[in-house]
């Protein structure tokens, strides 16, 4: 008989199970679970940073500055509650990814590139 | 003169290093973790402040005193003064209570704190001035952290109202003393009174939002600013001064 040992990671999440519900309980509260986003001065994009509980979006972003920025890590700050984040089942790896595998003609690595061409 | 200022620097470093001992307490004990970090972060801002407060005070005091007088730093004004030489306000010396006590207690503390260092931006001496514009971001951000606390916790449930009724109740009597100006502000034209209005109506819209009531005109406590204090001062500083006074001098 196979016991299935299952462990989530943050992303990986089933829908009923996000929003930081088993989380909740644990930690004492009923607080939700936020993703936090940071843009780092020299970055352009916002990265996710962690993930942290607040009552609201207002409180999210205040706890992620004080648990996030304190080494002056950023410079924006997003944050959207965890349930809202529709993740990929890693069940279904193997189908979503595997097919990309073996077509490694979509790498541009064929092409010769002029020497005018720099930083590709 | 210059005595007054060392007074009135110091007044303003006890405030802040006393204010950021008595949050330091929830280090590891807040209501939950990331709340537990952003009073640390408020802690630790204001000991800074302090820092630069008391190395400015020692500056003055070891220019004043000339060469043999044994050195005064920072340390030295933090570990090996007296309840009695402490001139921090009543306000920041109370116990931390509850969270409601707590959030309250920064609210109105750095409600002061906020136009008073406005105030002190345009001083004429320009080691305060520089001290105050770099902390006065620092403290817009307590600002908001603990109004918005005070209206989470005033406008919430049953119960956080109740708390936040009984911490009203208990620290609104320490809240005078601040705009009471000691002989050392006096002597330097300084007048803390000027803010109250200010003070008020930033105090007042809050509560406001948070569904409490200013309280009526009532017995308003002071002594800490020229040193005489709560019993609560006591064991603060029996804690903060402990290892320098059992091992004068140790460094790690």
């Amino acid at each position: 008989m196979n016991i299935a040992i299952r462990k989530f990671y943050y992303g990986d999440i089933p829908e009923e199970k996000g929003g930081g519900k088993t989380d909740a309980k644990a930690s004492g509260h009923d607080w939700p679970l936020w993703e936090v986003f940071i843009r780092s001065k020299q970055g352009l994009d916002h990265k996710h940073a962690g993930s942290l509980h607040a009552a609201d979006a207002q409180m999210a972003i205040e706890n992620a500055r004080d648990v996030y920025t304190r080494r002056m890590e950023g410079v924006s700050i997003w944050v959207v509650e965890s349930k809202y984040i529709t993740a990929s089942n890693p069940d279904e790896a193997g189908e979503l990814y595997e097919p990309a595998m073996d077509k490694i003609y979509r790498h541009p690595t064929f092409y010769e590139l002029p020497d005018e061409v720099n930083h590709m | 003169m210059s005595e007054s200022l060392i007074n009135y620097t110091l007044h303003l470093a006890d405030n802040a290093l006393i204010l950021g001992q008595r949050n330091s307490e929830w280090c590891g004990h807040g209501p939950v973790l990331e709340q537990d970090i952003a009073i640390t972060n408020i802690s630790l801002d204001l000991i800074g402040q302090a820092r630069s407060l008391y190395q400015y005070a020692a500056e003055k005091m070891n220019a004043a005193a000339g060469k043999e007088h044994p050195a005064v730093t920072e340390d030295t004004l933090a570990y090996y003064r007296t309840e009695r030489e402490f001139k921090n306000c009543l306000l920041t010396e109370q116990p931390r209570g509850d969270w409601a006590q707590t959030v309250l207690r920064q609210f109105f503390f750095s409600t002061y704190q906020y136009y008073l260092y406005q105030q002190l931006q345009q001083y004429a001496d320009t080691n305060l001035a520089a001290i105050a514009e770099k902390s006065l971001k620092e403290v817009s951000y307590h600002l908001r952290w603990s109004s918005e606390w005070v209206i989470r916790l005033g406008d919430g449930t049953d119960e956080s109202n109740r708390r936040m009724k009984e911490a009203v109740n208990e620290l609104w009597r320490y809240t005078g003393e601040l705009f009471v100006p000691a002989p050392y502000e006096k002597e330097l034209g300084i007048d803390p009174g000027s803010m109250q209005a200010d003070w008020m109506k930033k105090v007042s819209a809050v509560f406001e939002e948070a569904t409490l009531q200013v309280p009526e005109k009532i017995f308003m406590q002071t002594g800490g600013k020229t040193g005489v204090h709560s019993e609560h001062l006591g064991y603060i500083l029996t804690e903060l001064q402990y290892v320098q006074r059992t091992y004068p001098g140790c460094e790690w």
